[in-house]
């Protein structure tokens, strides 16, 4: 398609990870022309969504690959907690309800689902799997998007918006134009911005700019660029700027795309020290699936931004094994050496910790009672002296997953402008995540949000384009 | 010539070593990851292992189907940094593992070699050979002789040259296998393991994308073909054999001998398994010949290509001969078979063929290790 031909796009898709197939796919069944541009090159299509592997349902009954039952009232509540109440309940509960019904429609395109993973039971009760993961999902779609005739631009990264009186009128890419009756926003938020994420962060009472010191856990062409842009153009904003989804990542991990084989998961096992061999946190808190993603902040406030798991022998075969192999070293004196902390530091670090040790009867399956008396701050479960070589120890930085900044957004996915919905703008995904989501984070919960409003945007910009939509119904 | 021997006997223990090396790290990779589960065994042996030594690294490497899926699936495929590429670091350990467990050792390198040309050449020459061995002898052009192959090449003259060959390729194969075994060994298999790994092997299961729509070719759309040309070809090469041994039987049991009448079992079973072997190669060619670059190991190429040609060569010039049979042209078309019969054999132990057992001896083990529990306790789940 040539883009002086553009006007014959009833929908034009901004984006080329999930929300923006889901709404893609949904728009072309609908009967309109679709165009979609992905700001990524082929080989990097689907933005954050190829390092996904499942979506949160709900379901009153075992499914295919869900077990037990997860209602909408139970669904609902953990959005609660984990929001904190940052969340508009209508939208919440048209996303959960949505999760219900919308695995049939997946199939249709191809994707495929697969029990949950070894190493995640926890998760087999509330979240299916995509088999294959992410990837394989965006690339079921872009093949049922090819064959249904969806036009596709790759390495189109979008500039601007054109925007008259609360309507889209035309995107530019580059020194192109594309004109069309409707437009998605599904590009994701603005985590690969380097320069955003320093500013959000600001620079500590140490005078560190934090943000410098963290990787990027997805891909790197979510620069927000048609986010700040329409915010500039007066659509109205939802969620916290200065936040966003941060985990602690093995300090190896790339800069870009390190994904989910980065996290390191034997903090619970042991001590996290700072880069002045202090420890600084509750590391037996709660089970490692509740608590990963508080490491993420809690390493960004330490100096250098920089945390060290250290385990003894005994932890060995208890967690997902890392990507990259540990430091490892047959007195905690060498491991100090090896990690270069200060080694009297962290050698009073560890023998504090190992005479504080109570040690009950250690298990890893429930909160056990092994902890630490006396010793601040604790650990409160599974705590055991680091005594048994080899040592080991894994060096953490903060890694961002995504950020909450959007785009307010009404149930039909429309753009809000001065609390007007758009008649012809829509928007899905994580550029507008933060309506249901305005913090914290719950697996799998960003494919139901993506998936649920990719589907209503696609149908809302399909009516659009037809003259059917009516944005105050 | 020591050092020159020396210097290559390095170089090749340095490309073992770091095509199992390779695997290491893509699996250490893939073990953080997980996704692929649902693929195929290669994924849920992998999460029974916190490390990958050699042994390991032929075991699984010999898992895999080279489907494809995972690597189409795979967020850190190329150009990603992390450059994990399942099916072609497998691959490359399992030319190591076919050269490293064969049997005599030395014959390991024909591995390498066994490449399209040097087994068509090797065809071309066994059949050219042995028409002018008839033609020396004023045999090759005959009255239509009604298929009386024995008045061209004597029975016990064939019994006496494919026989020990036949018997060669099956001992080589079974000591390499074996070494294979003993590589990194499972335990006893119960009879429900040996069941669960034949239909596996059989039905070629891990090539259903987990989901029973197949595997890749030449992008990530999943198809059947390659399951359904590999039948074809598998399953026309068993019919073959069972014509062979069908006719076997009639002649010492029953001194019934060849030609046998076209709607006699041997004959039947022949002519079936001969179409599938034109089917079954013909189409597996083509699909090797548009698989996605990054599936296989380029140094496999030439080692496909030759089963595929010589099974396929083989069938056409089997049928070519039951079609002409009676006519004049009899004794020069058997003697093209036959060549292309010997040159099948000769290279079975050092070709592609192996895989199949290999693969057999390795979905075995599969079956018998993931019924025992696992050593690992990875924590809460």
């Amino acid at each position: 398609m040539s883009p002086s031909s553009a006007t014959d796009t009833d929908v034009l898709v901004i984006g080329g990870g999930n929300a923006a197939l889901c709404a893609a796919l949904t728009a072309r069944e609908a009967g309109a022309s679709v165009l979609m541009l992905e700001s990524a090159p082929r080989d990097w299509r689907g933005g954050n969504s190829v390092h996904t592997r499942n979506l949160r349902c709900m379901h009153d009954a075992p499914q295919d690959v869900l077990t037990d039952a997860y209602p909408e009232e139970e669904f609902w509540q953990d959005l609660l907690k984990v929001t904190g109440g940052q969340t508009d309940e209508a939208l919440a509960r048209l996303v959960i309800r949505s999760s219900s019904t919308c695995r049939e429609w997946m199939k249709r395109h191809g994707v495929r689902f697969q029990p949950s993973l070894s190493g995640t039971l926890h998760l087999s009760r509330t979240n299916a799997f995509f088999m294959g993961g992410g990837k394989a999902l965006v690339n079921a779609y872009y093949r049922s998007a090819e064959s249904a005739g969806v036009a596709i631009r790759y390495a189109t990264p979008v500039d601007a918006l054109e925007i008259a009186d609360g309507a889209f009128v035309a995107a530019r890419a580059g020194g192109e134009r594309f004109a069309a009756r409707t437009c998605v926003v599904a590009s994701g938020g603005f985590e690969s911005n380097r320069e955003w994420l320093r500013e959000a962060w600001g620079r500590n009472e140490r005078g560190e700019w934090p943000a410098d010191n963290f990787v990027v856990r997805g891909t790197r062409y979510n620069m927000g660029v048609v986010l700040r842009d329409l915010i500039a153009k007066g659509a109205d904003a939802v969620g916290d700027p200065t936040q966003s989804h941060c985990v602690a990542v093995d300090a190896r991990a790339p800069l870009y795309d390190g994904g989910i084989c980065t996290r390191v998961d034997c903090v619970s096992l042991g001590v996290m020290v700072n880069r002045d061999g202090e420890r600084f946190y509750d590391e037996g808190e709660d089970f490692w699936p509740k608590r990963y993603a508080i490491w993420g902040r809690l390493v960004a406030m330490q100096p250098d931004q920089i945390g060290h798991a250290i385990i003894d022998a005994k932890a060995i075969g208890r967690f997902m094994p890392p990507v990259f192999p540990g430091e490892q070293a047959a007195t905690l004196q060498e491991l100090a050496r090896k990690l270069r902390l200060p080694e009297a530091a962290f050698m009073k670090t560890i023998s504090e910790y190992n005479a504080a040790c109570r040690v009950g009867t250690f298990d890893h399956a429930v909160l056990d009672d092994c902890r630490t008396e006396g010793l601040a701050p604790p650990k409160t479960h599974w705590a055991r002296p680091i005594e048994t070589p080899p040592f080991s120890g894994y060096a953490l930085k903060p890694g961002i997953t995504f950020t909450y900044l959007g785009v307010k957004v009404d149930r039909h996915a429309a753009v809000r402008f001065a609390g007007r919905p758009s008649g012809n703008l829509f928007a899905a995904g994580e550029v507008m995540a933060g309506n249901v989501l305005g913090k914290g984070y719950t697996a799998g919960v960003g494919m139901t949000i993506g998936t649920a409003f990719g589907r209503i945007a696609g149908a809302s910009a399909a009516q659009a384009a037809h003259g059917a939509f009516d944005a105050a119904a | 010539m020591r050092p020159l021997e020396q210097l290559a006997r390095d170089a090749e223990a340095l490309a073992a070593g770091d095509a199992v090396g390779e695997v290491a790290r893509q699996m250490q990779i893939c073990n953080a990851c997980r996704y692929c589960e649902g693929f195929c065994a290669v994924f849920q042996a992998m999460t029974r292992r916190l490390a990958f030594p050699a042994g390991d690294a032929h075991y699984l490497a010999n898992l895999c189907h080279s489907c494809g899926a995972c690597l189409h699936a795979c967020q850190y495929a190329p150009p990603h940094e992390f450059a994990v590429d399942v099916p072609r670091a497998m691959a490359r350990v399992r030319l190591r593992t076919y050269a490293d467990y064969a049997w005599p050792r030395a014959f390991g390198v024909f591995y390498e070699r066994s490449g399209l040309a040097a087994s068509l050449a090797l065809a071309f020459g066994l059949a050219l050979f042995l028409v002018i061995a008839l033609a020396m002898h004023g045999r090759l052009w005959h009255e239509p002789a009604a298929g009386a192959f024995y008045a061209v090449f004597p029975h016990n003259l064939m019994v006496g040259l494919f026989a020990p060959v036949f018997l060669f390729a099956c001992a080589a194969l079974g000591v390499g296998v074996a070494r294979f075994w003993r590589g990194q060994s499972p335990g006893a298999a119960t009879g429900e393991a040996m069941r669960e790994a034949a239909g596996n092997a059989l039905s070629l299961r891990y090539l259903d994308g987990g989901h029973g729509e197949g595997c890749n070719d030449e992008d990530d759309r999943f198809t059947l073909r390659r399951r359904r040309f590999h039948h074809f070809t598998f399953y026309g090469f068993l019919l073959c054999f069972a014509a062979t041994s069908v006719a076997t039987v009639y002649h010492y049991a029953f001194g019934w001998q060849a030609p046998y009448a076209l709607t006699s079992l041997p004959v039947l079973l022949g002519t079936a398994g001969g179409i599938g072997l034109l089917i079954g190669p013909a189409g597996l060619w083509r699909l090797h010949a548009r698989r996605h670059p990054l599936h296989d190991d380029p140094a496999h190429k030439g080692m496909d290509r030759a089963l595929v040609a010589l099974l396929f060569f083989t069938s056409a010039t089997g049928l070519a001969l039951l079609a002409w049979r009676e006519t004049g042209a009899m004794a020069l078309l058997l003697a093209v078979h036959l060549g292309f019969v010997m040159a099948l054999f000769l290279t079975l132990p050092y070709g592609k063929f192996a895989h199949g057992v290999y693969r057999a001896a390795a979905l075995l083990k599969w079956s018998i290790e993931r019924r025992q529990p696992s050593r690992l306790q990875l924590g809460p789940e």
